[in-house]
């Protein structure tokens, strides 16, 4: 890499490690004054604790960070404010009732008296906001506003901080309307023009052909490498970011065409336009028993929604869904689970597993909740379910009668697994089911997808990971942006998919 | 359970039991009575009835065993409920008025004039009386939960507002008044005896019913996973709202038990003395007990021998005449040597300990 004057960070051979994770591995950054450079990788691939190390919120085990031709060392987010990093975080982490001059300026408001001078206070903050092409009225509280707004005043308060000349930006787009994000671009390029540093980080890739100069590409805490924008092709980045290897046939993709001989040809389930505001947009899924459908589409595209939707936690407030020939009026997970329905969440800890009960209590409990409170099944029934799914599972426990909290990751999503297979369902949806587990387990929970499928079940099944998505589905729906774009029957090529994730070429 | 596959005694298994910190504390405070007290395990037996200090322990501690065993479950799904005593005030003043409206009254006819103390009479018959007290009770606990289960608010905000409301409300119904209670057969439920003191008899039978329908059916087991994780057990099916609903309706139904046993035992309704701090009482009872204020796993046997505790505590104090305002002080230094038991640390300790003792 070319030292060049204009560097403003540089961080070489970045290391860290937390327990059982190598969270970054001989990470080079660099940042150069007036670009805005896009980090981008998909969950987990270490944008986050590379923004932590740059912060001061973590500290790495090995490499150096030079920031101005100078080596430091960052020792707290004090520290990095006072070296001009700003950062502006995901949730804006401001207060809605107090207004956008208290927020920008709360702690450095100019004092009269012994006490604050609002006069001034509210003028700098309307300086601060008009610089940045917002002009607002401050003393308005700060949650009257759109969260656009919202971002604007959270960008200019981490202006005001520190004089910053590094800003931050961690995923700022997600919750804003196309419009918005125009208005936050212009700020961002205002910013660069005056020689302002911006690290960006989205899952948007439009955006980032949009706005970005640079690209860096974190894969599993590793380095792929620093890109100029303009010069890489669409989707060779995302085939650096997700980093999948073309398999020859193997044993699932047998196994797939086998099974694909099973598939009923009526609709089990029909969704048909169905949609939420702000959510996903209108779309149509049929779903057929012994079938595995894929959902392919990068994160935040509307996988969850869609998952969501068809298991009743959320409403669609438009369209309709038909199982078994007959409306579905009701919406909720009770509901879905008495119609045949599971679904596996994407969020483990926080809407999957229960920590403090025992392998038996977590792997009965849907079960239990169809039966009602009164139809309380027997220690030893319970034991006879635990036992059956932790011996066709392959769960590690020591007993049925471990706290779930104990297992490690695999295991635990096994537990979960259990627990929707054990209400027999007819539709199983899982979200994730192999985030962050090793490749063993992965590959076990593979197949048992498709063996499920086998004995006429009907599968959702939703992955980060195309290569998984594509070796484990008869058909695949391809997602964008919160839209169901296409979807492929049989056979396809990986490129196209990756081509239609991506947007058009 | 299942048969352990070791039929040895295991030291482990018993420190890791649920029982046995609350037990360890209610066993030490029970040696320094054997110790400092002379006599108090004496028992007496007048007209075939028990009497005696440990007797007195559980009468006395009925009222608290009854708010603790409400207060497991509301604890067990992640809330608290602070209204208890405030409930047992309002269900108090709901059965004296009950039983003698006449009370109220500025200037009574001659006839009526000998009713109001006449111990035979009442004006509703007792069933009646508990069936109403009862049912108010219970829909004070069902306004407890639609704040905290649908209106979401915190469940400590949530259920102050009836703690304060509570002893306003008990008030207003007696119009202020303290109504004394005359009539017998309700006097008996709080302090009559059969061989055993009578509230006896209701705390085992309520314990019993409670401990069938948590254990028996699943709604123990729900209460429990909405405690550990409330959306967990929403996308698993289970009506988070609904089981809370159920914690906080049965919570103020005992209150209610504990405050007809409270006015009987004092024949009187007093609205501003009735169950008053006795919410912290059965909080500490229950945290005693090994049930963790985060919700999650709760037992309530273990909350039942917190009770005993606390209430041993206190007849201890008064038995070494320790004077009553100096008795919470001690309560309070009770409550921390027990907390300061459960700690990770000292149980950490323990374990090492027990564990040693098997190595040789």
């Amino acid at each position: 890499m070319t030292k060049s004057d204009n560097d403003i960070v540089r961080m070489k051979g970045i290391d860290i490690s937390f327990p059982g994770v190598h969270a970054l591995e001989d990470v080079d950054f660099t940042l150069r004054k007036g670009e805005i450079h896009a980090l981008l990788g998909e969950n987990g691939a270490g944008k986050s604790t590379l923004i932590k190390v740059l912060t001061g919120v973590e500290h790495q085990d090995k490499g150096t960070i030079t920031i101005d031709g100078k080596e430091v060392t960052i020792k707290s987010p004090q520290h990095a404010q006072e070296l001009g990093i700003s950062t502006v975080y995901q949730e804006i982490n401001l207060c809605p009732n107090l207004t956008v001059a208290e927020n920008i300026m709360i702690g450095r408001a100019p004092m009269k008296f012994g006490s604050i001078d609002w006069a001034t206070t509210n003028n700098q903050a309307r300086q601060l906001l008009k610089a940045l092409d917002v002009d607002i009225d401050v003393t308005q509280t700060l949650g009257s506003y759109s969260v656009a707004i919202q971002q604007m005043a959270a960008i200019a308060r981490a202006l005001e901080i520190s004089s910053a000349r590094i800003l931050i930006l961690d995923e700022p787009t997600s919750s804003l309307t196309t419009h918005e994000t125009e208005q936050l671009f212009g700020v961002m390029r205002k910013l660069k023009s005056e020689g302002m540093a911006i690290i960006f980080i989205t899952h948007f890739l439009d955006q980032v052909y949009e706005i970005a100069d640079r690209i860096t590409v974190l894969r599993n805490g590793k380095m792929v490498g620093t890109y100029d924008a303009a010069e890489l092709p669409r989707l060779e980045l995302i085939a650096k970011m997700i980093g999948r290897t073309l398999n020859e046939l193997d044993d699932m993709t047998k196994l797939k065409l086998e099974s694909s001989k099973l598939i009923k040809s009526e609709a089990l389930l029909d969704a048909k336009g169905i949609g939420r505001t702000d959510s996903i947009e209108p779309f149509d899924l049929e779903l057929h028993a012994g079938e595995v459908v894929g959902l392919a589409g990068l994160l935040g595209s509307g996988r969850t929604e869609i998952a969501q939707l068809l298991f009743g936690i959320e409403r669609p407030d438009r369209g309709s869904i038909t199982m078994d020939g007959a409306e579905i009026e009701n919406f909720s997970p009770i509901e879905s689970i008495e119609r045949g329905v599971a679904l596996c969440p994407e969020d483990r800890k926080a809407e999957g597993i229960m920590g403090d009960l025992t392998v038996r209590e977590n792997i009965i409990l849907a079960m239990q909740a169809s039966r009602g409170w009164i139809k309380y099944l027997s220690l030893s029934e319970q034991y006879e379910i635990a036992d059956k799914y932790i011996e066709l599972l392959n769960i590690v426990t020591p007993s049925p009668d471990q706290l779930v909290k104990n297992l490690s990751g695999g295991n635990q999503q096994k537990v979960i697994l259990a627990r929707w297979l054990a209400t027999n369902p007819r539709l199983l949806i899982l979200d994730e089911p192999t985030r962050g587990i090793d490749v063993g387990t992965k590959a076990e929970i593979q197949k048992l997808v498709l063996s499920l499928a086998e004995e006429g079940k009907s599968c959702m099944f939703i992955s980060s990971e195309l290569e998984e998505v594509l070796r484990t589905s008869h058909r695949i729906v391809v997602l964008r942006d919160k839209e169901k774009v296409t979807e492929f029957s049989g056979e396809v090529a990986e490129r196209n998919i990756m081509q239609l994730m991506a947007g058009s070429e | 359970m299942r048969q352990p596959k070791k039929s040895s005694f295991e030291w482990r298994k018993v420190t890791e039991s649920r029982l046995f910190f609350p037990i360890v504390a209610l066993s030490l405070v029970l040696l320094f009575d054997l110790a400092f007290v002379r006599g108090f395990f004496a028992i007496e037996v007048r007209d075939g009835n028990l009497y005696g200090n440990v007797i007195d322990i559980l009468r006395s501690g009925s009222t608290v065993i009854l708010l603790a065993l409400g207060m497991t479950l509301v604890i067990a799904t992640g809330g608290v409920d602070l209204s208890v005593g405030a409930v047992m005030a309002i269900a108090a003043s709901i059965a004296a008025l009950m039983m003698n409206p006449y009370v109220m009254a500025k200037e009574l006819p001659e006839n009526l004039q000998k009713l109001v103390n006449d111990p035979n009479f009442t004006y509703a018959p007792l069933w009646a009386v508990l069936l109403v007290t009862l049912i108010v009770s219970a829909l004070c606990g069902l306004w407890n939960g639609i704040l905290v289960a649908y209106a979401k608010i915190q469940p400590m905000v949530g259920t102050l507002i009836l703690m304060i409301a509570g002893r306003g409300i008990a008030q207003l119904i007696t119009n202020g008044i303290r109504i004394q209670i005359f009539y017998e057969p309700y006097a008996f439920i709080g302090n009559g005896w059969v061989i055993l003191p009578f509230p006896l008899y209701i705390v085992i039978a309520v314990f019993t019913l409670l401990w069938l329908f948590t254990r028996k059916t699943s709604i123990g087991l729900f209460i429990e996973s909405v405690g550990v994780n409330a959306r967990s057990s929403y996308f698993s099916g289970i009506d988070e709202k609904k089981i809370k609903l159920l914690a906080y309706t049965l919570c103020g139904l005992f209150a209610g038990m504990a405050g007809v046993l409270a006015s009987a035992n004092i024949k009187t309704s007093d609205a501003n003395n009735i169950g008053w701090a006795l919410e912290l009482d059965a909080i500490l009872a229950v945290v005693i007990g090994g049930t963790l204020m985060s919700g999650g796993r709760f037992s309530l046997l273990a909350s039942v021998i917190g009770a005993l505790v606390m209430q041993a505590t206190t007849t201890s104090m008064y038995a070494i005449g320790v004077p009553a305002n100096a008795v919470l002080a001690v309560k309070g230094v009770v409550v921390i040597l027990v907390l300061l038991l459960y700690s990770e640390q000292v149980r950490g300790f323990v374990r090492r300990i027990t564990v040693q003792k098997k190595g040789v």
